[in-house]
């Protein structure tokens, strides 16, 4: 060997690493062991040092004298700066930094070789220079041993890790890897916790204390296959195949057997294999673990049964109850059977704990199988650890009930509602949701319900106070608007104000929210004595009707969301500025089957009587639980838009029959799904409050509950069915509201924007609404469905 | 909040007992094996209904000055029982059920598990165990 001339911080280092490897204190010789762990540390592939002890000449002395260690240091320097290893480069290439040694188990050496590194660089990899005793790597089987690394191995790795794991040095040194794998399985360096540096230890250091179960494998195989043994199954092809699977590994065997660095040498080069976490799956590894699983299920995207699964991993020859152990960590789904995924993890698993390592409390990230099912499940929110997955049906159904927060984001009212919604969605019972419902709308008494769109709106409200005041004014066309916009709060002042305009049937509907209803019954009683008859008549209704809330029945429910649009057609009509009075053609006073027709003759008699009609009329529906808003609707319809007056009459006169059928109907169930109904109210109401007269939205709401509370399940489906046509009659009919009324540009745009707003959040509550529909036709069915089968039972 | 937990077998014999530690264990061991007559006369109940139509939780099967035993039959008459404190502020019956179909779960994973023959005991699943005590844990 050439000489070896060294800088000053080198020849400190060197001698330090010497003193250190020199655990004899012979001065002279630097212990193999203690040599190899250095080397491993250093992150250098096992050829690279295999390479590195020839060059140095330990191979040839077969101990690694002072100046043997020295040179082998050197060139570990100059492999980690990358440049080719050779006798020359020695002492030509200039300014090598210092060997980095990964192995941070020594905080103190670490320290001491940051303290040596002259070279920024130096500073994390010289975490833990050097190794901890080979001893303690070759009780490595202990699980104190790993114990007591770890935390040395943790406080090393907190040193910039990264830095260790370079990209040059692909493996953490063994020790750290074999306890990583003990320990934190998917963290810690890149250790491969199979590539079995405690099987290596053990051949290395003492005489095979090592792998307890490697060992058995091993046994028929001089070098320890530097992988976990695949072989260990006993019937499958002895450790060969699998050493020829892992050829990186496997070319080390010889060299292993040969020189003791050798081992290490592989060592390293197994625990470069993987930089990351310890549990990853070679490429090789998972080659083979798809040829096996072939061997059994030869359809990849199939599943291994579990009796077939166990018959094979028995073979490996492990207890029964790790192997159950094993089972438990790998299979997901807990279906019983194993997918190439979960194969593949059971596998690995089996080849670490033949190996020696310790079965994971939880499975390894880098095992867990991707789960396509259970992601889809997983939609509920749970997490990839869906081990418990299987065992929540019952969190399937919640999944139902997104939809209703999106109504409860709209109002809170709707909040009631969407319980209800949820225990529908979950159906235990159709009968105990329809108490449930029942129970929930009981504590919604009218001002309540009314109170709960309230917070929802801003605008509205203010608009709703603008129709007020306009109402105040005496404007006909305000007073739609007014109560359109009115919130359940503001529906108290409405009444207030409304009971002087209004007839005082409590039409107070004018609330606006609770449905076109208090639209039309305001515009009425303010604009028009015909439409007085109507309130009264709708008010009468409403006696004989359940007793709806006496501020205003506005059953606007599902009429009552036409309603709504009527309210917003009256208020646009009412402000007549941009003709924002989306007196949704919809809900008409329902609360009158007979006089519907009659509201509907007079409402075309003069357009602003019209929007005063729909105004009012909504307000009348409202208090006529259930009532057809519909009917309302249509007149407004007629009302509102001169131009549609046909086409609402003609969309009315559909609806008013329904409602009027409705209408009894609700009556009979007033204080059932009072939530739901306002809810569907409110629905509707944003429907047909497609002008954008976002006060038109709050005010459907109270109304809706109110229906809901009437209606039963059946009539609010009724009713949905109502309110989406007499939505898209209020729809359609508010287009033409505003070139109707056109008065002051900007009265217009601000009412355009409004209705723009009422128009999307209608839309919104229709959507919902229908979603809640459809629910409830399918509680209905199921109801019915358990009905037929009860039928037979009832004999009995 | 249960004291202590037992899945016993078709046979009526434990598959898996685990009670609080520092309780006489030998009491609630007792307890269970006198509860189960009660099960059976619960089960024998409904003796004209079919098993299907046989609500798998049995409820409360009889109380005890310091305790309450309920109890949970699965549809291949394997019996769940649990003993809880009465001192505990009344678990609600929901409660109860909840933690019986946690039980039943866990109980099936180990089913499902091809190395666990059915009828032995219930050893070899962590999952189980500290499903079992996560419940009791909370009674202390």
């Amino acid at each position: 060997m050439e000489g070896l001339t060294l800088s000053d911080a080198e020849q400190k280092y060197y001698s330090d690493l010497f003193s250190y490897c020199d655990i004899e204190s012979t001065k002279k010789v630097a212990a193999n062991g203690r040599v190899l762990e250095l080397f491993r540390a250093a992150q250098l592939p096992n050829d690279v040092v295999l390479q590195i002890m020839e060059l140095c000449g330990a191979t040839r002395l077969g101990y690694f004298g002072r100046s043997q260690f020295y040179i082998a240091l050197k060139l570990v320097a100059v492999a980690q700066s990358g440049f080719p290893l050779r006798v020359e480069s020695i002492n030509t290439v200039k300014d090598l930094p210092l060997p980095r040694f990964v192995a941070s188990k020594n905080e103190q050496e670490s320290r001491h070789a940051a303290s040596y590194s002259s070279d920024s660089e130096n500073q994390g990899s010289y975490s833990g220079v050097i190794p901890p005793p080979p001893g303690r790597g070759q009780v490595k089987k202990g699980s104190v041993s790993h114990d007591t690394v770890q935390p040395r191995t943790s406080a090393d790795q907190q040193e910039p890790a990264s830095p260790v794991v370079s990209p040059q040095q692909s493996p953490p040194t063994s020790p750290h890897t074999w306890r990583k794998h003990s320990r934190h399985p998917s963290g810690g360096n890149s250790e491969r916790p199979l590539t079995g540096p405690g099987p290596f230890w053990s051949p290395f250091g003492e005489a095979q204390s090592g792998s307890s179960a490697g060992d058995a494998v091993w046994s028929g195989h001089s070098p320890p296959p530097p992988q976990e043994t695949w072989v260990s199954f006993a019937d499958t092809p002895p450790t060969s195949t699998l050493l020829t699977m892992h050829p990186a590994s496997v070319q080390d065997q010889t060299t292993v057997r040969t020189v003791a660095s050798a081992t290490t040498a592989n060592e390293i080069r197994r625990q470069s294999s993987s930089y990351d976490d310890p549990w990853k799956i070679t490429d090789e590894q998972r080659q083979y673990y798809v040829n096996q699983f072939k061997t059994i299920q030869p359809d990849l995207n199939g599943f291994i049964p579990g009796s077939a699964a166990k018959e094979f991993f028995t073979k490996s020859k492990l207890p029964i109850l790790e192997l159950s152990h094993i089972w438990e960590l790998s299979d997901f789904d807990k279906d019983g059977a194993l997918t190439l995924d979960e194969f593949c993890a059971a596998f690995h698993l089996v080849v670490a704990r033949k190996n020696g390592y310790d079965l994971p409390e939880k499975l390894p990230e880098s095992l867990m199988p991707k789960l396509i099912d259970l992601e889809d499940s997983a939609d509920v929110g749970d997490q990839p650890g869906e081990v418990g997955y299987s065992g929540s049906p019952a969190e399937a159904p919640p999944s139902k009930s997104p939809s209703m927060p999106s109504l409860n984001q709209t109002w809170p009212e709707l909040n009631q509602s969407s319980e209800q919604w949820e225990t529908f969605s979950e159906r235990s019972s159709s009968s105990q949701t329809l108490t449930q419902f029942d129970s929930n709308i009981a504590p919604a008494d009218p001002d309540t319900a009314i109170v709960h769109p309230v917070p929802i709106r801003m605008t509205p409200s203010k608009i709703h106070m603008q129709e007020m005041e306009l109402k105040r004014t005496g404007s006909d066309h305000t007073n739609p608007t007014s109560p359109l916009l009115v919130k359940p709060s503001d529906l108290s002042e409405e009444s207030k104000i409304n009971s002087s305009v209004k007839f005082a049937s409590g039409n107070t509907v004018a609330d606006g929210y609770s449905s076109s209803d208090s639209f039309t019954s305001d515009p009425e009683q303010i604009g028009n004595n015909v439409t007085h008859q109507r309130s009264h008549s709708g008010t009468s209704p409403d006696n004989t009707a359940p007793p709806p809330p006496p501020p205003r029945p506005q059953p606007s429910h599902s009429r009552s969301s036409s309603l709504d649009m009527n309210r917003t057609f009256a208020v646009t009509t009412g402000q007549q500025q941009a003709g924002v009075v989306a007196h949704p053609p919809a809900v008409p006073p329902r609360p009158q089957p007979s006089q519907a027709p009659g509201p509907v003759v007079h409402r075309p008699v003069d357009a602003d009587g019209l929007i005063t009609h729909t105004s009012t009329s909504p307000q009348q529906i409202p208090e006529q639980p259930n009532f057809a808003d519909f009917s309302q609707f249509e007149v407004f319809a007629a009302s509102n838009v001169n131009e549609e007056q046909d086409d609402e009459a003609e969309k009315h006169p559909e609806v008013l029959p329904v409602e009027k059928a409705s209408d009894p109907a609700s009556s009979l169930r007033v204080a059932k799904t009072d939530s739901k109904i306002e809810e569907k109210t409110a629905a509707s109401v944003p429907a047909n409050v497609s002008k954008g007269t976002t006060p038109l939205a709050p005010p459907p709401k109270p109304v809706r509950r109110r229906l809901k509370s009437e209606d039963e399940l059946r009539p609010e489906v009724d009713e949905h069915t109502q309110k989406t046509g007499v939505l898209a009659a209020v729809l359609a009919s508010q287009p033409s509201i505003p070139r109707s009324v056109g008065k002051d540009k900007k009265a217009i745009q601000a009412s355009i924007r409004r209705n723009k707003e009422t128009n999307t959040v209608l839309a919104r509550l229709n959507s919902e609404l229908q979603q809640q529909l459809k629910d409830v036709l399918e509680e209905r069915i199921s109801l019915e469905v358990q009905l037929e089968q009860l039928r037979p039972f009832s004999h009995l | 909040m249960a004291v202590c937990v037992a899945v016993i077998a078709k046979e009526n014999y434990p598959l898996y007992i685990r009670s609080i530690p520092t309780e006489n264990e030998l009491k609630f061991h007792y307890m269970v094996h006198t509860s189960l007559d009660v099960v059976d006369e619960k089960i024998s109940a409904m003796g004209k209904a079919l098993v299907d139509q046989r609500e798998l939780y049995l409820g409360l099967l009889y109380p005890t000055e310091d305790y309450k035993v309920y109890g949970y039959v699965t549809n291949s008459k394997v019996k769940f029982v649990m003993v809880v404190d009465s001192s505990n502020t009344a678990l609600r019956d929901n409660e109860i059920r909840s933690m019986f179909r946690k039980l039943h779960n866990s109980y099936t994973d180990v089913m499902c598990n091809p190395f666990y023959n059915p009828g032995d005991h219930i050893q070899s699943s962590r999952a189980f165990d500290s499903m079992v005590t996560s419940m009791m844990i909370q009674v202390c």
